[in-house]
């Protein structure tokens, strides 16, 4: 795969204060103005109200971000702008103006020629919304064959005129390649080439990142914020990513359980939210720029069915500051000039909050110098065989590649890492769910690596994972007490009266009622089951947790939950974690020390504060300049340094330091030799020869 | 302590419907397949009292009789009444289908899930001979277990031919349970149970098979119309049951070819009741299948 695309923007910063774009922009009229609109899903179950009475406009050469957790509606309401939800089920009600035009009244045909010309979109997923059979060139020409009656010449043209603008390198070559021929993120630079094809004037882009690195996210999101500027076009941007919003966007929508609780410009909403939801959310964030001696805020409880919603305000059963008259619905009203809430005591709030802001102080452990390593890695590799034809010599896909690093008791270990960079890998070597090439993994001073599989169930008991997808990582047939009571039975744990006990105190301390013992887990919210995920974990009274992206399947709300739930038991229980996770601004927040991987090797490891406050190693530089800070004041200030190209194949890794293609130090030593862990400070090693 | 995500909402969950009339709401053709094997059910184990006459009795008086009031579809050459016959014929049926399906599917679904569970060598030894079993058509490789094996009769039916009738289905089964397990397999909460230290036994029976109990049981069903099929065809070519025992598919082999002019109920009847058996197992399976896969369901 192609890794030295260049992003076509480098390194600019947008000096200009978006609010005077926003202002800008006010002058002509908007392009899309959605007033009322109410979105209803008739199901088996009942009526879903999946929108209700939103409101916005958008204006031209703007960024307007909707921002809302999973189920909030923000998606749905996308889709009721493009008329692209299945009509006999939805049923749409209010108005959608673009560029003047009523588009709920039109029909289907004029519609058809509206979408994909005048309104493009873009979907998370870059795997799945090209179609795997169809040339790149043929996917992108479509278009403009139907809306903009072009010749195939002319069309071909302008496509590559199109990859060109998107950053895609050798456009001419792209064209006649496949979706699978090409990375996740040059996947989504075409999807916005496609959306871009006919000049639209407004994009929607339905969490165009969600799916891609950090590095790769900057990147498409630089570009898009370019095009929009440049070419005029009015963009709507949903997300869940706080950090996004206050990088890229204008002006920001927050929905709650279907409906808008609070709007305005980025400044404002981030500067003094008025919206408790929107006040909870903003503090729940993990932040990049904060040290780990804090307690995160929660909003306590999870988001409402939307199939019986509570009356009035809908997060009333959630605030903390729900007054007799939050029973009626509070109106979206102006709290000052371009700031709209949805809540009574909107001008209260200031007031009011002060008292959640001095939030307990968790009692962090620190870095015991002096203890025994209770995993002490050393040297490990992992290479997984791949096959070639025939008579091709079998290659090998370096997952990990000589890691050395040590965990001690009662710490947190954050592992951090691109996608495909070998972390997972190495959690599962530790957990030697797979076997390593080489190397030693000592658990309490034993070699654990090389044990046999019977040997190795004394030492499951005192090591445990929880894994990030709440969805799959239970099984589905068994109830929640079975999942619990399972390794306890299991290793003889406890006498078989006295386990249901320990399941209902394993369900309280993580936070669970007893009697959902008896509840299956697709009956539980993915927060719930996240928690019987660490329940499981518990029951066998482990040392040590692997966390394997724990909590990034986990909307920000209930992540806070979580991660607060780890931190106390491992101060309650004297854990020690491994955190995997590619969220940065998570792995400062829990973790005492950090590694930093890159193609399967640790190219930087440090205490967790020295590691973010004096960052050497420039990959280390580069992720943490890519990833988004929920601030707009110190996001436009922020120098940044994107960085260029995409992770390299581990199939074919470049020759000396891995990083170098990449690197903005590198020079012709970098290619000759990997690069040794130097200590760069007191427990700092880095391996990169111009640190 | 960390905080009690417990929402109303979660509390209040919408009362699941009632699976059975749900199924019979959805899938009116299933249940329609259903009462047609309920019907054979009933025949099956009230024989004794459903069918008139001795359906081995032997009445030279009323050899070919027509179907009418004396025998509902008529009599054979010797004057055995048909629908005696057809009704004890559905314990044979039944027994050897029902039974046959069972065994050949759950040892194929172990074989199956044991190939995709442990993969490599062990997953490579299993197909192979899952790929020789199914090179040879299904009754060539029941019509040699029943020759090599012959007859072993206990409880009154014939354990060799059900072995014979199971056999071929194992590799089926074990292919179906092999791709399923593959995308279980996957699944992290296999990872949790090999990290929590469990034993192969353990995860193979309690994580994975109760994971594929969906194509096991749509399996099942569609293999019992095959079992019943197969067992009239040995039967037919004197390789299954063997008279005077009440069959179906040997009611229409040997001597009844003879009489097709003069005697057709000889064989239209006992194949309608094959027929109708095949037609109802089939139907009740499919409509399992699009009631058991979410996909399929609106």
């Amino acid at each position: 795969m192609n890794n030295e695309v260049v992003s076509s923007l480098g390194d600019k910063a947008y000096t200009q204060p978006a609010a005077t774009a926003a202002v800008r922009a006010r002058v002509s009229r908007p392009v899309l103005e959605i007033d009322n609109l109410s979105v209803q899903f008739v199901t088996s179950h009942g009526t879903v109200r999946a929108v209700e009475g939103l409101s916005y406009s958008v204006y031209p050469g703007e960024m307007v971000a909707i921002v809302g957790e999973s189920g909030s509606g923000k998606s749905v309401s996308a889709l009721a702008v493009m008329r692209l939800l299945p009509p006999g089920t939805a049923r749409i009600q209010g108005s959608v103006r673009f560029d003047g035009r009523e588009l709920l009244n039109l029909d289907e045909e004029e519609m058809r020629k509206i979408r994909g010309r005048d309104v493009a979109m873009i979907f998370q997923e870059p795997m799945t919304s090209l179609n795997p059979v169809l040339k790149i060139g043929l996917q992108i020409t479509e278009p403009l064959t139907i809306h903009l009656d072009m010749d195939e010449k002319a069309a071909r043209a302008r496509a590559v005129e199109l990859l060109t603008l998107v950053g895609v390198t050798d456009p001419e070559t792209r064209l006649d390649q496949y979706p699978h021929q090409l990375s996740g993120g040059m996947r989504q630079r075409v999807m916005i080439a496609i959306g871009l094809a006919c000049n639209p004037k407004l994009l929607i882009a339905d969490e165009p990142t969600t799916a891609l690195d950090v590095t790769i996210q900057a990147q498409i999101l630089e570009l898009m914020k370019d095009l929009s500027r440049r070419l005029g076009v009015a963009v709507v941007i949903i997300t869940h990513n706080l950090g996004i919003v206050a990088r890229y966007a204008d002006r920001v929508n927050v929905m709650y359980a279907a409906r808008l609780v609070e709007s305005g410009t980025a400044e404002k909403v981030f500067g003094h939210a008025f919206h408790p939801y929107a006040r909870g959310l903003l503090s729940a964030v993990p932040r990049l720029d904060r040290g780990r001696s804090a307690k995160l805020a929660t909003i306590e409880g999870a988001p409402p069915n939307l199939l019986a919603p509570p009356s009035g305000c809908r997060f009333r059963p959630r605030c903390r500051f729900a007054i007799d008259r939050c029973q009626e619905v509070p109106p979206l009203e102006p709290a000052e000039p371009e700031h709209l809430a949805a809540c009574f005591r909107k001008h209260e709030m200031e007031m009011l909050d002060v008292a959640g802001q001095d939030a307990e102080t968790a009692v962090k452990v620190g870095a015991n110098g002096g203890a025994a390593p209770i995993l002490d890695i050393k040297g490990v590799s992992k290479f997984f065989p791949v096959r070639g034809g025939m008579f091709s010599k079998t290659r090998h896909v370096r997952a990990v590649n000589d890691v050395t690093l040590d965990v001690k008791r009662g710490e947190t270990l954050g592992l951090v890492g691109e996608s495909g960079c070998g972390k997972s890998t190495l959690g599962r070597l530790v957990l030697r769910l797979d076997d390593p090439t080489a190397g030693e993994i000592r658990f309490e001073g034993i070699d654990i690596a090389h044990l046999k599989r019977g040997e190795m169930v004394a030492v499951r008991k005192k090591m445990q994972v929880i894994f990030q997808d709440p969805y799959s990582s239970l099984n589905p047939r068994m109830t929640v007490g079975q999942i619990i009571a399972e390794p306890m039975r299991v290793h003889d744990i406890l006498p078989k009266p006295q386990i249901a006990g320990r399941v209902a105190e394993l369900l309280q301390l993580v936070g669970l009622y007893p009697y959902m013992a008896l509840r299956y887990p697709h009956e539980l919210s993915g927060g719930q089951r996240q928690r019987v995920g660490i329940a499981r974990a518990l029951s066998v009274n482990p040392r040590v947790i692997i966390c394997d992206e724990a909590v990034s399947a986990l909307d920000v709300s209930i992540q806070g939950q979580v991660i607060n739930l780890l931190e106390d038991l491992q101060h309650k229980l004297g854990l020690t974690y491994l955190f995997i996770a590619h969220d940065l601004a998570v792995v400062r927040h829990i973790s005492t020390k950090v590694a930093v991987m890159y193609l399967g090797r640790i190219v930087e490891y440090a205490p967790s504060d020295e590691l973010f406050a004096n960052p050497k190693h420039p990959y280390t530089k580069a992720l943490l300049a890519a990833a988004p800070i929920p601030d707009p004041v110190i996001e436009r200030t922020r120098p940044r340094t994107i960085i260029k190209g995409e992770l390299p194949s581990p199939l074919n890794p470049p020759s000396g330091c891995v990083f170098h293609p990449r690197c903005p130090l590198a020079t012709e030593d970098c290619k000759k030799a990997v690069p040794p862990l130097r200590e760069l400070g007191p427990g700092h090693p880095v391996a990169c020869i111009h640190a | 302590m960390a905080t009690v995500a417990t929402t109303p909402s979660a509390d209040a969950l919408p009362k699941r419907a009632n699976p059975l009339w749900q199924f019979i709401k959805v899938q009116p053709l299933g249940v329609f397949g259903l009462l047609i094997i309920l019907l054979y059910v009933v025949c099956a184990l009230g024989a004794k009292w459903i069918a008139p006459y001795d359906p081995e009795a032997i009445d030279f008086a009323a050899m070919l009789a027509k179907p009418g009031e004396e025998h509902l579809f008529g009599t054979d050459q010797y004057g055995r009444d048909v629908f005696s016959r057809i009704v004890y014929g559905a314990r044979t049926a039944l027994a050897v289908g029902i039974l046959s399906s069972m065994f050949g599917c759950t040892l194929g679904a172990l074989l199956g899930a044991a190939s995709g569970y442990f993969g490599g060598r062990i997953d490579n030894a299993i197909q192979r001979v899952v790929d020789i079993m199914l090179s040879f058509p299904i009754i060539v490789l029941a019509m040699v277990v029943v020759a090599v094996l012959g007859k072993r009769a206990a409880l009154g039916i014939d354990w060799n031919l059900i072995a014979a009738i199971a056999l071929p289905i194992i590799p089926k089964m074990a292919r179906v349970a092999r791709s399923s397990t593959l995308s279980i397999v996957a699944m992290p909460f296999i990872d949790a149970a090999r990290a929590a230290g469990f034993s192969h036994k353990r995860i193979i029976l309690r994580h994975i098979l109760p994971n594929i109990v969906a194509p096991y049981l749509i399996m099942v069903t569609a293999f019992m119309a095959q079992a019943i099929l197969l067992e009239a065809s040995l039967s037919f070519l004197g390789l299954g049951v063997t008279e005077p025992t009440p069959a179906w598919g040997l009611m229409l082999s040997g001597t009844s070819a003879d009489f097709y002019q003069t005697a057709p109920w000889m064989i239209l009847f006992p194949g309608a009741a094959i027929t109708l058996a095949v037609f109802a197992f089939n139907l009740f399976g499919d409509s399992l299948r699009d009631w058991l896969d979410p996909k399929l369901k609106s």
